[in-house]
């Protein structure tokens, strides 16, 4: 009864959609968008330039390019919802209405019902306070589409669509119940309520893990396949970008610098810059051979749990277990990943072995000595060990000037080194990392993301610890920084033989820095091993779903093996 | 949600426990002996004694906590050193003074806060915000017994329409409500000006959220959204000011009390101080203890109201 009424509703949008699919990349269907010579600037400053692109119908567009390349912008741009201070100049045309015209009305009335957009961050994207399903019928009913009851049902409906079932996850349901895969599942129930003719999805994958971004990726490719949408895809990730895209503009400081369909602009790549990121994406650091010298870290049945919310007053709750009887050892001199998706307690893990976090039953030493004695950390071992974090804007305090922050660990020494020697120490850091010893006098919002993550490598490496770890410590950056990053990782690994645990979600990454890797799965490691081995034949179930979620680059031009063969394909 | 506001009970029943004790040792220690200071200089030391045997306040100090809890669990106060009346009494008088005015003053505080705050979140940095923000700008900063004497000035002895100060009693309704409305304005005006800010800032701080944005995207207005998604997100912030001014409202109204003649809770207390009237001093602050955590009770029942995800704790 009720999906009747639904489609009566719908039934003029139904009869609109495009019969046969197939066609969906001949470029002599009309365009759904047109973006015509578009340029946008904001303030007087520049930030696109002369933008010209198609999205048919049933068709995916990726738009790819570094951060700050204007990906987002242009996306914004189709949506109408600029900043303030924008200035707009040539067309964006739907269906042969150009948006730049429209009135502020206008746009409103077209936005959820022509346009649908998906957006990076499903954790923040829903309304905290609002349950799922009225949140994802609002879409419905601020356009007075369908009266409030079939409203809710296609909320339903639309919820159980894209895979939330309500007998699994009710659409009563608040936010905060759900995990990130199922929030960024209602962000797209909500962008697909009316059926849009265009999708515009904002690296709707980047905040999730492998497996769940694999499912997603599906999801989105069935709706556009089924529902005959356009989907301007945005992502920075040239992988995900090959498996999904029809066909693919590349956009870098504003431009597009080269745009086609995904095979053959994989196959020719014309433009330096796309040569650029293909390489970068696919990097693989130069690492000398692993010379291991004797045990360095043991973790030895450790367990790290948290108390869980109590079951009553006086009742404790069922603890969360984070680490659970892990062991494992790195020798000197040996560069161990660490990988796993999130939550799985890799970086409970981590902080453990900094002294950061006690354990409950276990015992983590470093070159014999434990780190925690008495339950309280050992500063003589805690120097021994430093950390790179992913964030590199949240990781310094802005206050302080580079040259004391990098000087930080030298609280730990007991004779830290002073005036001319703590600065030569400063300088000789700074300059390890490919800076200069005059940026010690610089505040940190000076730097880039890449700088500021070469300047953290540099205050982990100050006192020079016998071990380093990196937790997600690429994960924040553009592939080239990345790139260049890990290109400095192997080059102090070769100047001074350096041990490392490399913490990461990313595969293909961990690959080319590690000599041997661990996978973590709730809380225990399911599988350790050769690096090359683990990848090329993983044992474990759990490795190879990873691996096989993992979206792989296509293969470079003139040959070459694959970046991620399939496993047991 | 139950167990949530249970809990919260239990915290408030344990607060309560430590505020009686903190109050009683804090009075008992405070220099100053009560039967001295209703004697006189000149007392003999055995009118003293005896005086003191007859308050109680010879017996042993737990005894004398336990007596004085027991009697206010049962609604006895005890006996008013300098008035020989019940302090139940005393205390039951002013607070039908205080109470409806604090009540009426967080009334108006909000009613002219939520909209303003709304209005000036909505045209952040243009002409109305500016105008909202100035004239907020003013009211924390002029003192409200100043505003209040303006008032008096203009609507008492001008327009007449008000009468100056002074308290008909709830005979008539209309007349009660009537004298207390100066004050309240008064009391409210600075109130409202912070609890405005509070609501602007806690709008815009949403209004940059990524779910205004995903609202915008589904083709909600900018009104749309800040209504529909962005003022009951604004509400926490704004929920605990209004807790914390109604607790100030209660006690705090002392000055405005003084300029408009009214027998409220903050001239008993501070009357009772100055005469050393230690039981009548303990049991307001007693009682003021208990209004302040019944009221932060019930912001957090109002908190997990406004936000599912308290709810689920415990």
């Amino acid at each position: 009864m009720i999906p009747s009424l639904v489609s009566k509703y719908l039934g003029e949008r139904e009869g609109q959609r495009p019969s046969h699919l197939s066609d969906r990349t001949q470029s002599d269907s009309k365009p759904l968008l047109e973006i015509d010579a578009l340029s946008l600037a904001i303030h007087d400053k520049p930030i696109l330039k002369n933008l010209t692109l198609t999205i048919a119908p049933g068709e995916i567009v990726a738009l790819t390019g570094e951060s700050g390349s204007g990906k987002s912008m242009t996306a914004l741009a189709a949506m109408g919802l600029l900043p303030q201070g924008a200035e707009i100049t040539g067309a964006l045309r739907l269906d042969g209405t150009d948006l730049c015209a429209l009135s502020e009305r206008r746009l409103c009335a077209l936005r959820g019902r022509e346009i649908g957009m998906i957006f990076q961050e499903p954790m923040t994207a829903l309304n905290p306070v609002q349950r799922i399903g009225a949140q994802v019928a609002e879409t419905i009913l601020v356009h007075k589409a369908m009266p409030r009851g079939v409203a809710n049902a296609r909320a339903a409906e639309m919820l159980a669509r894209v895979g939330l079932p309500p007998e699994r996850v009710p659409p009563t349901r608040y936010p905060h119940e759900l995990s990130g895969g199922q929030r960024q599942r209602v962000v797209i129930a909500m962008a697909i309520a009316l059926r849009p003719k265009l999708l515009i999805a904002d690296e709707p994958t980047t905040a999730l893990d492998v497996t769940t971004q694999a499912q997603i990726l599906d999801l989105l490719r069935d709706l556009v396949r089924e529902e005959g949408m356009g989907l301007m895809m945005i992502t920075h990730d040239l992988a995900v970008v090959s498996e999904m895209a029809d066909r693919i503009a590349v956009m870098k400081s504003g431009e597009i610098v080269e745009q086609g369909e995904t095979r053959r602009l994989f196959a020719e790549m014309r433009h330096p810059y796309t040569r650029q990121l293909f390489e970068a994406s696919r990097h693989r650091a130069d690492l000398p051979e692993p010379r291991p010298d004797g045990p360095l870290l043991r973790v030895a049945e450790v367990t790290r749990h948290y108390p869980g919310p109590r079951d009553g007053l006086f009742r404790p709750g069922q603890p969360h277990i984070a680490v659970n009887g892990v062991s494992l050892e790195v020798a000197r001199g040996e560069r161990v990943g660490l990988v796993g998706e999130s939550g799985c307690g890799k970086s409970t893990l981590a902080r453990a072995i900094l002294g950061l976090e006690p354990v409950q039953a276990g015992e983590i030493t470093l070159g014999g000595a434990p780190v925690y004695r008495h339950g309280k950390p050992d500063r003589a071992v805690r120097r021994r060990v430093q950390v790179v974090f992913q964030d590199p804007y949240g990781s310094f305090n802005p206050r302080h000037r580079v040259g004391r922050l990098i000087a930080e660990p030298f609280h730990l020494l007991d004779d830290p080194p002073r005036g001319p020697a703590r600065d030569a120490a400063i300088a000789q850091a700074l300059s390890d990392v490919g800076l200069k010893p005059e940026h010690a006098g610089q505040h940190i919002h000076a730097f880039s993301g890449g700088q500021r993550q070469r300047i953290a490598i540099a205050r982990a490496l100050i006192i020079r610890p016998e071990l380093v770890i990196f937790d997600e410590a690429v994960s924040a950056l553009d592939v080239r920084v990345r790139a260049q990053i890990l290109d400095l990782i192997a080059d102090l690994s070769r100047q001074y033989g350096l041990t490392y645990l490399f913490i990461s979600h990313d595969l293909s990454v961990v690959r080319g820095i590690t000599d041997r890797v661990l996978v973590m799965r709730g809380g225990e490691i399911v599988e350790a091993g050769e690096t090359e081995t683990v990848f090329d034949n993983p044992a474990h179930w759990y490795t190879k779903s990873l691996l096989a979620a993992a979206p792989s680059l296509p293969r470079p031009p003139g040959g070459g093996p694959e970046d991620d063969p399939e496993p047991d394909a | 949600m139950l167990a949530y506001a249970l809990k919260r009970l239990v915290i408030l029943a344990l607060s309560l426990a430590v505020a009686s004790l903190v109050i009683f040792v804090v009075v008992e220690v405070a220099p100053g002996d009560p039967a001295s200071f209703m004697l006189g200089i000149n007392a003999r030391p055995d009118t003293i004694a005896a005086l003191r045997a007859e308050l109680g306040l010879d017996l042993p100090v737990h005894e004398r906590y336990l007596a004085w809890v027991t009697g206010m669990v049962q609604g006895d106060f005890g006996t008013s050193y300098t008035y020989r009346a019940p302090v139940a009494q005393m205390v039951a008088e002013r607070v039908q003074v205080s109470l409806p005015l604090a009540l009426y003053a967080l009334l108006l505080s909000t009613l002219i806060a939520f909209p303003a705050g709304i209005f000036a979140a909505a045209r952040r940095g243009k002409p109305g915000d500016v105008a909202v923000m100035g004239a907020t700008q003013l009211g924390v900063a002029v003192p409200n017994f100043w505003f209040a004497m303006l008032l008096v000035l203009l609507f008492a002895l001008k327009l007449r329409w008000f009468s100056a100060g002074g308290f008909p009693g709830w005979d008539d309704p209309l007349q009660g409500l009537k004298a207390l409305t100066l004050p309240a304005v008064a009391l409210a005006l600075p109130q409202a000006a912070i609890l405005a800010r509070v609501m602007r800032s806690a709008l815009i701080d949403i209004l940059h959220e990524d779910f205004i944005r995903t609202a915008r995207a589904k083709g909600l207005s900018r009104r749309q959204a800040l209504w529909r998604h962005g003022v009951r997100n604004a509400l926490i912030p704004v929920l605990t000011i209004i807790g914390l001014q109604f607790s100030f409202l209660l006690a705090g109204a002392i000055i405005i009390e003084q300029v408009f003649f009214l027998p409220g809770l903050g001239r008993l207390i501070f009357q009772a101080i100055t005469q050393r009237d230690l039981i009548v001093v303990e049991s307001v602050v007693m009682l003021l203890v208990f209004a302040v955590i019944v009221v932060t009770f019930l912001t957090d029942l109002a908190y997990a109201a406004v936000d599912p995800r308290l709810r689920g704790r415990r």
